[in-house]
């Protein structure tokens, strides 16, 4: 099959899996569906860095974190009707997720620029260690730091606002899902695609080539790892208002690994690739998880298989060519 | 005298007992080829990795058009016009001839950040890069893979990314290294009418091509510069005749 074949079947079966669950009035079919698209979009963001730049960030789960701790603490002062701050000017909470969205990207990347420019500089090993250090401490500081509810977490009542959007029907959330995930796998399409997919692309096989034609690695690393946690942190705003609660279990190094296992189920640097690890994922999860407890099992046995034998995950396994660069 | 566009005074560059460099001082004057020769392990390879920017000396300056280029880093000193290539082959392999060398081109238009155009469609990347290839002879392989061209097509890969970058000079470590006669032959005639554009200074091991091309050549021995001068000097240097054939010779 042609790689576009694969993606358009996938497509196919979400809408599908959709399509379904309206005509047969499963509105928990919805919400996995919300789901299976918001790791796909937080995936998408993982992908670009590891699979693209070749930049195994075991920290994405940071990312994740601080959007959606950033739509709950919005939507909880916009919910109490108390400000953030009143001095030195006021900056009050809001429901608005067109509101909510620029600042949970802008305080991902925020966070990634100062995380990518000190952990860009070691590479492999230390690269993986140094990212899951990062993302560890600010999963000990959301635990401890009391104002959030530390521990317990944040719950928010109401589903955030879209315009046009309704918040009570898990249809809405996934529709509004579906377009951020349409819009996150144009950008990595232009990125991969242009000038600075180019010079990451070569930066993953040969470094110190593109060093030889006047370009730094590192600059090019440090915009696409700070590009890709801001896509993953807006995954993690729309994480949060899928469950209405943010705890700092979205900060957890496992969070970061289903995240990366995500990617690599799919097929590491393939475009598609993150959504259709996210389906597996969250399927396997879903109906393994309901008679099997232990289902990691064969998650795990499941992501051996790929890792030995279908390097390319899902989409490597059904196409035969290989990927561009 | 011309000014040299590469001056090198005193450089020095120890690794523990190992003095890999002993106060070298070298220049490039504009048009010439300047051939550096030694036996292996002489510290030709550490001297192109200083001049590069990729190891710092211990001691000395080098001067770079006038500028000296101490404090840059290797792609700033890319950028401010010397373009190298490798001894071992260093090519992007999973990308095709045609993107080696749109990398290239992209990297001396200093434009890194374009999101709106592909690179395949990009006729500022694609037409220079399809030019340069075509000057080194590899126009109808632009879209073969680099991985999958020969060792000597490889070389001339190397060779159009260092044109793409339009340099000033060329710093070309032994890019004869592994070619067939024939091809050795083709890359000497290439070099030959390339000095007109940038002087060369060439590491090379190939001593035909070295004799044929050479307007200077210094011989690099223990880190030490043992001798520089024309063709006709150096092969009736006694110095030289030692350290390459021994005593006896």
């Amino acid at each position: 099959m042609r790689e576009w074949q694969v993606n358009f079947a996938l497509v196919a079966i979400m809408a599908g899996f959709v399509g379904y669950a309206v005509l047969a009035d499963e509105p928990f079919l919805i919400t996995l569906a919300t789901r299976i698209v918001i790791f796909a979009i937080a995936a998408t963001g993982l992908n670009l860095a590891l699979g693209y730049g070749g930049l195994v960030s075991f920290g994405h789960a940071a990312f994740f974190g601080l959007g959606g701790y950033a739509c709950g603490i919005l939507a909880s002062h916009a919910q109490d009707y108390v400000p953030i701050f009143e001095t030195p000017f006021l900056i009050e909470g809001t429901n608005q997720m067109l509101t909510i969205w620029p600042v949970a990207i802008g305080v991902s990347a925020i966070a990634a620029l100062a995380i990518g420019a000190l952990s860009l500089r070691t590479t492999g090993v230390y690269f993986i260690m140094i990212t899951l250090a990062f993302a560890q401490m600010i999963f000990y500081f959301a635990i401890s730091w009391p104002a959030y509810g530390g521990e317990d977490g944040l719950s928010i009542y109401v589903r955030n606002e879209f315009p046009g959007m309704d918040p009570f029907a898990p249809m809405g959330l996934f529709q509004v899902s579906t377009g951020v995930l349409i819009l996150v796998l144009l950008l990595v399409w232009r990125i991969t695609n242009a000038r600075l997919g180019l010079a990451l692309r070569a930066a993953r096989q040969n470094a110190q080539r593109v060093s030889a034609v006047g370009i730094r690695p590192f600059g090019v690393r440090l915009t696409v790892f700070t590009i890709s946690a801001a896509i993953t942190g807006w995954a993690g705003a729309l994480f949060v208002d899928l469950n209405k609660f943010v705890s700092p279990s979205m900060l957890s190094w496992e969070v970061s690994g289903e995240i990366m296992i995500i990617v690599i189920l799919g097929g590491v640097g393939r475009l598609f690739g993150p959504l259709a690890g996210a389906m597996l994922f969250i399927l396997l999860e879903h109906y393994l998880g309901g008679v099997f407890e232990f289902w990691k099992i064969l998650l795990g046995l499941a992501l051996l298989t790929v890792v030995l034998f279908a390097r390319g995950g899902v989409i490597g396994l059904l196409v035969r060519e290989p990927r561009n660069g | 005298m011309a000014e040299p566009v590469l001056d090198i005074r005193g450089v020095t560059k120890r690794f523990g007992a190992l003095t890999a460099s002993d106060a070298v001082s070298l220049d490039l004057l504009p048009g010439e080829i300047h051939a550096l020769i030694g036996p292996n392990g002489a510290g030709k390879s550490t001297l192109i990795k200083q001049i590069a920017g990729e190891i710092e000396p211990d001691a000395g300056s080098i001067l770079f058009d006038g500028h000296d280029i101490g404090a840059l880093g290797p792609e700033e000193r890319v950028r401010a016009g010397l373009a190298r290539s490798f001894q071992v082959s260093s090519v992007i392999p999973a990308m095709t001839a045609l993107q080696n060398v749109q990398l290239a081109v992209m990297g001396h238009s200093r434009r890194v950040f374009g999101l709106i155009l592909s690179v395949s469609r990009d006729r500022a990347l694609v037409d220079p890069a399809l030019e340069h290839l075509e000057r080194v002879g590899l126009g109808d392989r632009a879209h073969i893979p680099a991985a999958d061209l020969s060792h000597g097509e490889r070389r001339q890969l190397e060779i159009a990314m260092a044109l793409a970058m339009r340099p000033k000079a060329f710093l070309l470590d032994e890019p004869m290294a592994g070619m067939g006669p024939e091809g050795s032959a083709r890359l000497t005639g290439f070099l030959d009418g390339l000095r007109a554009e940038a002087p060369i200074l060439l590491v090379e091991h190939d001593m035909d091509a070295v004799f044929a091309l050479a307007d200077r050549v210094s011989v690099l021995v223990y880190g030490l510069i043992i001798a520089t001068g024309s063709v006709d000097d150096i092969r009736g240097n006694r110095d030289v005749q030692i350290a390459y054939l021994g005593e006896d010779a």
